[in-house]
């Protein structure tokens, strides 16, 4: 199990430790600055923090001792194109290369673009490929003012194989570790869409796509429009009309060792964005979705307004041990796959995600 | 030669002291300054050497007008200043 966890809020990085059989806040990092995205490199245990300052810009942290000093590196930015060109206003996802490609990154950013670092994260170089894709102009802000790439699946069995998501701009996969893309997002649908074009991979809102690190043939994704799953490895996707008590939300986590468990945190669709009848819940399914259970112990079961963001919902790599934190700064852990939750901290900052490491 | 001087806040994350650095426009002061503080470049301009939406830079007691190319022009009796504008939560 996991025994340490980070956590991004809009104002610094809390590191919690599990001691004696407690959760409690071990460090905190960068207070007073917009925490976006973290990862822990299991390949050589280094840390990342990305930072959204509000007057400089994006900002990239690492640490390699383990959190306690920390060095600003280089953030992903465009190559330079003129006055008009593009400059990335958010790094919203990180994810490591292989097993056997130690040092490679990938960054998701918004604009919707991805990054590869074969360093570290000491250069980065902007995916052309993505980035020329012609059905691009399509994609557009979902909660920011432009798209962004939200999710990024690196096959466990062949790394070349490439799965993202795009908020919004649908599910794209590369065979060739991202030197081409095809759109994938069979079976989705956007209801809120022109009826002409609510069938458009490109036009789908893939608020977060996750895949199962040991059945990597199966993604779950919590879509603007509901929930949707694939077994084919995101060449067709089914949708998910079990899941209770509503099928909008932003976040999901998969089970390590088991596809067909998945949770997922919903909410009041769309613009309301907030627990159905003010009771924060977490929705479990064992069985690929035949049935979801709705887990309320531990978690407030009135007038909470608690939104769980897509990367602030994490489950260790036992699928025992959850993590949650929401933008009113509540932080909750299970420790038994959902079936409970309790209440780590109260008075953080908003958070925008959790991650184990 | 320019004298330059940066808010106060920058200091939480490098070290931008006050300088004087020679240059005739906003562009070539700002160049001197990143010669010598090269990660500083990043938090004022962003990917297209743009002033950052929420950093505002003044030529004595005006705003300047170019903040895509930054030509407005420096004298050398002249004094930059380079601060955030008021935004957040």
């Amino acid at each position: 199990m996991s025994d340490r966890l980070l956590v991004g809020t809009k104002k610094g990085l809390f590191e919690l430790r599990r001691a004696r059989d407690a959760w409690s806040i071990a460090n905190t990092r960068f207070l007073g600055d917009p925490i976006s995205m973290l990862l822990h490199d299991p390949r050589d245990g280094a840390l990342y923090a990305a930072e959204a300052l509000g007057h400089f810009g994006v900002k990239l942290q690492r640490s390699r001792d383990g959190g306690e000093s920390w060095q600003e590196i280089p953030a992903p930015a465009f190559p330079k194109a003129g006055t008009d060109g593009p400059s990335v206003s958010y790094l919203f996802c990180l994810e490591t290369g292989g097993a056997d490609q130690p040092g490679w990154l990938w960054c998701g950013t918004i604009p919707g673009a991805l990054f590869l670092s074969q360093d570290h994260g000491e250069s980065w170089t902007l995916n052309q490929a993505l980035w020329d894709l012609p059905q691009r102009k399509d994609w557009m802000g979902g909660g920011f003012d432009d798209a962004g790439v939200a999710s990024i699946c690196i096959d466990p069995r062949q790394r070349d194989h490439m799965t993202i998501g795009v908020s919004t701009g649908g599910v794209w996969v590369s065979d060739d570790g991202g030197t081409s893309w095809r759109g994938s997002a069979d079976g989705m649908y956007a209801d809120y869409y022109p009826p002409e074009r609510r069938h458009d991979p490109e036009v789908q809102d893939v608020h977060r796509l996750v895949q199962c690190p040991t059945a990597p043939d199966t993604f779950w994704v919590q879509h603007h429009n509901g929930v949707f799953r694939s077994t084919d490895a995101a060449r067709s996707w089914q949708e998910v009309t079990t899941i209770r008590p509503a099928k909008f939300g932003f976040a999901v986590a998969v089970h390590p060792h088991d596809p067909d468990t998945a949770w997922f945190v919903p909410g009041v669709k769309d613009e309301c964005r907030v627990p159905v009848d003010a009771r924060l819940v977490v929705s479990r399914t064992r069985d690929g979705a035949r049935s979801f259970d709705v887990l309320t112990e531990g978690l407030p079961q009135s007038h909470a307004y608690d939104l769980v963001y897509r990367h602030a919902l994490d489950v260790d790599g036992t699928g025992t041990r959850l993590a949650m934190g929401s933008t009113t700064g509540h932080l909750w852990l299970s420790e038994n796959g959902g079936d409970a939750w309790t209440l780590v901290a109260g008075h953080l900052p908003p958070i925008s995600c959790v991650r184990f490491g | 030669m320019a004298l330059v001087a940066f808010t106060a806040n920058l200091e939480r994350h490098l070290s931008c002291p006050v300088q004087t650095v020679p240059g005739d426009t906003v562009r070539a002061v700002l160049d001197g300054v990143f010669a010598t503080q090269p990660r500083l470049r990043s938090y004022i301009l962003d990917d297209q050497d743009r002033v950052r939406r929420h950093v505002a830079i003044y030529v004595n007691g005006d705003r300047i007008a170019d903040r895509d190319r930054l030509r407005d022009p420096v004298t050398d009796a002249d004094e930059v200043f380079v601060f955030q504008a008021l935004s957040g939560g």
